[in-house]
């Protein structure tokens, strides 16, 4: 599990906490920041701003380990919403897809995966608010998790953020990306707001960061993109 | 069974019978004619002579190459077949079989009785088979051939020696089988000292030499069973059973070193209906509680109806598995939890929704990425068999995509079907502008392409359109891929239309 991400320098982090908080990160490189991370794996939910938003899949598939298999649950409505996963556009290849009926059958083989130790991770991806996910399924989810040590992500489309027992709590949305060096009429980095609304041990915030290769950038929020928001650590 | 090729050609083919076919052979100086129908036989084709010979004397016959090694694979599964008579079978050469039937024919009553019911089921299968039964296997390989009374009037080739041999004893005037036993051993052994085998083979065709069968091993599958005293009429009695019978099996396994891959538990009704659950596994496996896991759900299903009167666990499907050990702690290895793992999900969900990605040998996105089922079985390994020479060569992914192709952008998500969308754009060739996708409309903030993919003209219908993918961006910062299909005037249809095909992340 990669603990927390890497945030290189060069942009301003505004945490929604406080009106007046922006930490400025110090200049330079190699000064890396991190998003709150959970310090053990754990069970995570993260929430698309929108079912036909693929942005959050980009988010979290750049804080994934993927030195082992990874398990990818879609319910048949998540599929029919908004796409299968294909694989040539991931960054990993050693996976195994699953497709259930409905949301009762996904969380049962999230919970049969997170117990298993050979896989990297966990991602479920659930359509809407479906009676078997209430508090007792994440529960159970996070308890297995942090006992077996495998991260598990629980993907929300169209959800709304109910009662649950995930340890951290995220909400995805995809921001403008960043200029394309080579073409500025092409779309270029890809960039997202996300924001941490729930969380045990870390304080709430809100994000703007972009991801290349390995690291993450941190551009401004959005709304003020003339903040530095192109201005990257060449490493 | 003296025309077993033809009339496995004849079952298989199903081409009527009356047609002038000949299989042939590849022999030293050309196609050697190896079997003929008998329409062929009547218009001069013999076995054994030269296609070529053949075809002057009838030019309308059809050769066809024969396929011994299917012949040889349907003489082995009559062999096993044949176990219905005899536990002990050979296959003797290319077309016939040797039974031991020493002490079975009264089962049947009486040799004749054996014979005539050899004879009749040979006949619903088809196929035409001569008979012979006698003290010796030697006597009943040369009856089988030349139908007699007594072995005397045999000519010499019943004594199954060397061609050369057989020339030899002809020339001396020896013709008979007869003819040839008349003959002092001492003189026939000092006349015939090298290999030939003369006095050995009159040894075994009168007994005094013995000529065992060598059956073929017979693999028994590893199976436990469990008689009850009383019919169970207890939904619960199934999985009962399942818990006693695991042990059984899993011993017999770890003797043999097997391991299994798929397994099944058949519960017998006292009405004589059977009830069977079965499973299959990722990798072998003989482990006592990840089989019964797998197996529970499954068997507690099973309707006992007027009650379970026996049961029995078979390992249909066994492969080689030795002793493993990772280390000197109690841990399990990630593959093995990850085997078990697919199989737990398979079992529960389907072979289908459980599935591997494969990548394909294609530039069309939705075939390039193909997926395969996670846990095989053998009609699954047959059906993806099937549809890889369908598709044509195709890869498995290794730790990274097949293709490393600079500025190749794929989405992270791709629709099952590509969904029509309305586009406004500024010129019919240019840049799309704006979409509306499922009632939402989504101005283009940003757009590059485009990426032009050509249909598979060697696969796809010549109405098959061109599609040019672009990846767009809309003012919130979503990224989607969408395609135009086709281009004004390319002649394969009206106006272009436009789909939208992948999200990206």
């Amino acid at each position: 599990m990669a603990r927390g991400l890497s945030l290189v320098a060069g942009g301003a982090v505004r945490a929604r906490s406080g009106p007046a908080e922006i930490h400025r990160l110090p200049p330079g490189l190699g000064d890396r920041w991190h998003l709150p991370a959970p310090s053990s794996p754990t069970l995570s939910e993260l929430f698309a701003a929108h079912p036909r938003d693929g942005g959050w899949a980009g988010f979290l598939l750049a804080q994934l380990d993927t030195d082992k298999p990874l398990l990818w649950i879609q319910d048949r409505m998540a599929i029919l919403e908004s796409g299968r996963i294909h694989p040539p556009g991931l960054p990993v290849q050693n996976l195994i897809h699953v497709e259930t009926r409905d949301a009762r059958d996904a969380l049962w083989a999230m919970e049969e995966g997170v117990r298993c130790a050979g896989l990297s991770a966990v991602i479920g991806e659930l359509w809407g608010d479906p009676k078997a996910l209430d508090f007792t399924a994440t529960r159970r989810l996070a308890v297995a998790a942090e006992r077996s040590g495998t991260p598990c992500w629980l993907v929300r489309l169209g959800g709304t953020a109910n009662l649950s027992g995930a340890r951290m709590r995220w909400r995805s949305a995809s921001a403008p990306s960043l200029i394309h060096p080579l073409d500025p009429k092409a779309p270029g980095l890809a960039a997202w707001d996300a924001e941490l609304f729930r969380a045990r041990g870390s304080p709430p915030g809100r994000w703007s960061i972009a991801h290349e290769a390995d690291r993450f950038h941190l551009v401004a929020a959005s709304g003020d993109r003339a903040l530095g928001g192109i201005e990257r650590s060449r490493a | 069974m003296p025309h077993l090729a033809i009339e496995r050609w004849a079952e298989s083919n199903d081409r009527a019978p009356d047609s002038p076919v000949v299989l042939t052979v590849e022999g030293a100086h050309g196609l050697i004619i190896h079997a003929v129908t008998k329409a062929a036989a009547e218009r001069g084709a013999r076995v054994g002579a030269r296609l070529t010979d053949a075809r002057a004397l009838d030019p309308s016959l059809v050769a066809i190459p024969a396929d011994p090694a299917s012949n040889a694979a349907l003489m082995q599964k009559l062999a096993r077949w044949a176990g219905r008579w005899s536990p002990l079978v050979e296959v003797d050469g290319a077309d016939s079989l040797r039974l031991d039937a020493t002490g079975v024919a009264h089962l049947f009553g009486g040799e004749e009785r054996l014979v005539a019911d050899v004879r009749r089921r040979f006949e619903s299968l088809g196929l035409t088979a001569r008979i012979a039964i006698a003290p010796t296997a030697g006597a009943a390989w040369a009856l089988a051939r030349h139908p007699s009374n007594s072995l005397d009037p045999l000519p010499v080739h019943a004594l199954r020696l060397e061609p050369n041999t057989v020339r030899t004893l002809e020339r001396l005037g020896l013709k008979t089988i007869g003819a040839v036993m008349e003959v002092p051993r001492l003189a026939l052994a000092r006349r015939f000292r090298g290999g030939e085998g003369v006095v050995d083979a009159l040894d075994r065709l009168t007994g005094r030499k013995d000529e065992p069968l060598t059956a073929a091993p017979r693999k028994l599958v590893p199976r436990a069973a469990l008689r009850l005293e009383e019919p169970a009429t207890y939904p619960e009695a199934a999985a009962q059973a399942l818990e006693r019978l695991i042990p059984d099996l899993v011993c017999q396994l770890q003797q043999r070193h097997l391991g299994v891959r798929r397994l099944s538990l058949a519960g017998f009704r006292v009405d004589g209906s059977v009830a069977a659950a079965s499973v299959a596994t990722s990798i072998p496996s003989r482990e006592p509680k990840h089989l019964q896991r797998l197996l529970a759900d499954k068997v507690a299903a099973l309707d006992p109806g007027f009650g379970f009167d026996a049961f029995a666990l078979t390992a249909e499907w066994t492969e080689e598995l030795g002793a493993a050990q990772n280390s000197l702690v109690e841990e399990a290895s990630g593959e093995h939890a990850l085997a078990r793992l697919i199989d737990r999900l398979t079992v529960k969900l389907s072979p289908r929704a459980v599935r591997k990605p494969q990548a394909r040998e294609s530039h069309l996105p939705e075939r390039a990425s193909g997926w395969v089922a996670a846990v095989s079985s053998p009609a699954l390994a047959r059906e993806v068999a099937r549809e890889a020479r369908r598709r044509g060569p195709s890869t498995a992914y290794g730790d990274s995509p097949p293709h490393e192709i600079v500025g190749r952008i794929r989405p992270q998500r791709l629709l099952d079907r590509p969904e029509a969308i309305n586009v406004i754009y500024a010129t019919p060739e240019g840049m799309p502008r704006r979409f509306v996708w499922r009632r939402a409309v989504h101005d283009i903030a940003r757009v590059e392409g485009p990426e032009r993919i050509a249909p598979e003209w060697w696969r796809q219908p010549s109405s098959a359109r061109l599609r040019d993918y672009y990846r767009v961006e809309d003012g919130k910062g979503r990224r989607y891929w969408i395609y135009r299909e086709g281009v004004i005037g390319d002649g394969r249809g009206g106006p272009p239309n436009w789909y939208i095909h992948g999200l990206f992340g």
